[in-house]
């Protein structure tokens, strides 16, 4: 008889992927996480929308448009615990330095004024996401359960936290060392 | 009647993409487009910051392969302090070169074994469920394990020079912050019998066998699959090497024949340029030269080694001898023979890290070196994803006032769009049916070129499909959405 696996399901709004990476940074310790860890949609897997109810979801990167804010909503409805893990999901990090910005500065900058713009012409279709007025913190959003620090933060705090949560330990007592902001 | 076919999300593009294939009362395909949704405003917001900052702040592009735009934003700002980068202390130049090929070595792992490998070895219309890294760690535990160690090894070779494995800081302008430790030697030479710089090479060339095995096998599917023309763009080093730190650019058509070579890559402007197209937030850079229509190129692994004429390094070469026979001497177009090239890539890597930890010039000498300062400079990398290009510009106050960024993936928007556009034509298009298997493949055709954030989400059995129905004059006549299974 095998115990029932705990249901975790991953994504990365705008983040840069380096969380995702950071957690990868668990190196063979993950091969006892899929031991008693079932993933449900994640990057890692073809699982493109939730097909069950999970227990942990682990959300990288805040919301810069009207995409990434309809799949946190997703996250926060499906995920028991909902996990923000790294400078942007925390504080919108580093594409929040836009938010000082005119939407229209940013886009000419990029689509008009560049030295090797061929045709100055700035996107319009409906196909890609409505950019939101500026980058916000996951927990602007919905509410969320716990915070992992770090840009990207260290393989070590975010094995100790998945095993706390595994384990049902409490996420007070965390190795002081493993933390780092940067 | 005609139908439009979405695939939302694509899997693996830096941020997110999506797929439209629109077809015609025929059942064929119309028109396909790969849309870019992501858009964050880098080239912007770094406006205003002081110049030693590009180098930390830039590399928050992408968490797969920070260490490209770390280094490249570097060597734009080496200019800025007035020494070109091939003028560095052989310290500087050599901690550099070990960082980017233990980032080569670690991305290239993560694109081939976590991500594109389920293909492969499952199959291409295999069972979701399975077709993932947790479905190899269950199936295939050694080659996992193997893999994760390699891309460990990857990541620690980047954290003893970058000083962090996600977002370091070791490359400043003028040169590097540290030296290697002869402990830190020690630990990736010889300290363990299970991990260890001669360990990944030899991981590495099997890495190459089992591309090379399965080949054989599927011989047709891998060099028919999304097989079209091109031209190759990449660094060459001055006597014609692979050289993915520093050179000149060289770019050659689908026939090799060089339309430049050799380029100081200061003037990159002249010789590249972007197009923007209204529907997507990617680019599509283009040879000048050459024009709109027949400009486009592409970049990475096999750009690379259509562009190459050696590889400097012995067990490498030996696999780019076998693969230039195969075929003919001649450029391959063949998307797939782009996990072959990451893979001879990934022994490259291997070696020069092995060689490079032997270099004395690691742990003692200069580490910077200063010159006379300027107000522009562009910084030319090639990262595991292709030519990477940083443009900045620099007031007397020391703040940069321009940004101006060439991302890898970007330069291989067009060739993702023709494989794309492959898949829609010879497997889509006459279809009435369109089975996941059949959307799969585009992914597979997009995932080939590794675009940066090789994951996003990626979802084939699930895929919810949305089929709208447009008359010819774009009027919506009907919708059905099939959620997957």
């Amino acid at each position: 008889m095998s115990k029932k696996k705990l249901v975790l399901a991953t994504t990365s709004l705008a983040g840069c992927f380096g969380c995702h990476m950071a957690f990868l940074d668990i190196d063979e310790q993950i091969l006892d996480l899929v031991e008693v860890v079932e993933f449900n949609k994640s990057p890692f897997d073809d699982i493109k929308e939730f097909t069950k109810e999970c227990d942990i979801g682990i959300v990288e990167g805040g919301c810069c448009n009207s995409e990434n804010v309809r799949i946190l909503r997703e996250f926060r409805k499906h995920c028991k615990i909902l996990v923000s893990i790294g400078q942007c999901a925390i504080t919108g990090g580093l594409p929040a330095m836009r938010n000082g910005v005119p939407i229209k500065e940013l886009f000419e900058e990029a689509f008009c004024n560049g030295p090797t713009v061929n045709n100055a012409l700035i996107p319009n279709d409906e196909e890609i996401p409505m950019i939101l007025d500026r980058v916000y913190p996951c927990h602007e959003i919905v509410k969320v359960d716990a915070f992992i620090p770090g840009c990207a933060p260290r393989g070590d705090l975010i094995w100790e936290v998945l095993t706390a949560i595994i384990e049902g330990k409490s996420l007070d007592h965390l190795s002081y060392r493993n933390f780092k902001f940067d | 009647m005609k139908r439009k076919i979405t695939i939302d999300p694509v899997t693996r593009v830096e941020g997110h993409g999506k797929v439209t294939i629109k077809l015609d009362e025929q059942n064929k395909v119309i028109q396909s487009r790969l849309h870019i949704v992501e858009f964050r405003g880098f080239e912007r917001f770094v406006q205003g910051r002081p110049y030693w900052e590009a180098a930390v702040l830039v590399q928050r592009l992408c968490g797969i392969c920070p260490v490209s735009h770390h280094i490249c934003a570097a060597k734009a700002m080496d200019r800025i302090i007035g020494v070109p980068s091939d003028e560095l202390t052989p310290t500087g130049d050599k901690m550099r070169r070990l960082m980017h090929y233990g980032q080569f070595f670690q991305s290239h792992v993560l694109h081939f074994f976590h991500l594109a490998s389920p293909d492969l070895l499952f199959g291409v219309n295999s069972d979701p469920v399975q077709r993932n890294i947790i479905g190899v760690i269950a199936s295939f535990p050694e080659l996992a394990k193997k893999a994760v160690l390699m891309r460990k090894f990857g990541q620690e070779i980047i954290r003893a020079t970058a000083g962090k494995k996600i977002h370091g800081t070791g490359a400043i302008p003028g040169g590097i912050n540290k030296h290697l430790t002869l402990a830190e030697r020690d630990e990736f030479l010889k300290n363990n019998p299970e991990f260890n710089a001669d360990l990944m090479v030899d991981w590495a060339l099997e890495g190459v066998q089992l591309f090379k095995d399965y080949h054989k096998k599927n011989r047709e599917a891998v060099d028919g699959f999304a097989n079209f023309e091109s031209n190759y763009m990449s660094l060459v080093r001055k006597d014609g090497a692979l050289d993915i730190y520093h050179g000149g650019l060289r770019a050659v058509d689908s026939n090799g024949n060089k339309i430049f070579d050799h380029v100081d890559y200061q003037e990159y402007d002249q010789y590249i340029t972007e197009e923007v197209r209204d529907w997507t937030y990617m680019k599509f850079p283009f040879i000048r030269s050459l024009g709109k229509e027949k400009g486009w190129y592409r970049v990475g692994p096999l750009a690379r080694l259509n562009t190459c004429d050696f590889i400097p390094s012995p067990l490498a070469q030996k696999e780019f001898e076998e693969y230039k026979a195969y075929t003919h001497g001649k450029p391959s177009g063949a998307s797939m023979h782009m996990h072959w090239a990451r893979l001879i890539e990934v022994l490259h890597s291997a070696e020069m890290m092995r060689e490079l930890l032997n270099d004395p010039d690691l742990y003692q000498g200069e580490l910077t070196k200063t010159g006379q300062r300027t107000g522009e400079g562009v910084g030319v990398i090639e990262a595991p994803r292709g030519t990477l290009f940083h443009h900045y510009r620099v007031d007397e106050h020391d703040l940069i006032t321009m940004c101006n960024l060439i991302v890898s993936t970007t330069s291989n928007n067009e060739g993702m769009n023709r494989a794309v556009s492959w898949v829609a034509d010879n497997v889509i298009s006459g279809n009435k049916e369109i089975p996941e298997g059949m959307l799969n493949q585009v992914e597979v055709a997009i995932r080939a070129y590794d675009p940066c954030l090789s994951c996003a989400t990626h979802a084939i059995g699930k895929m919810p499909l949305n089929v709208s129905l447009f008359d010819h004059q774009g009027n919506l006549l009907d919708e059905a959405i099939k959620n997957g299974e």
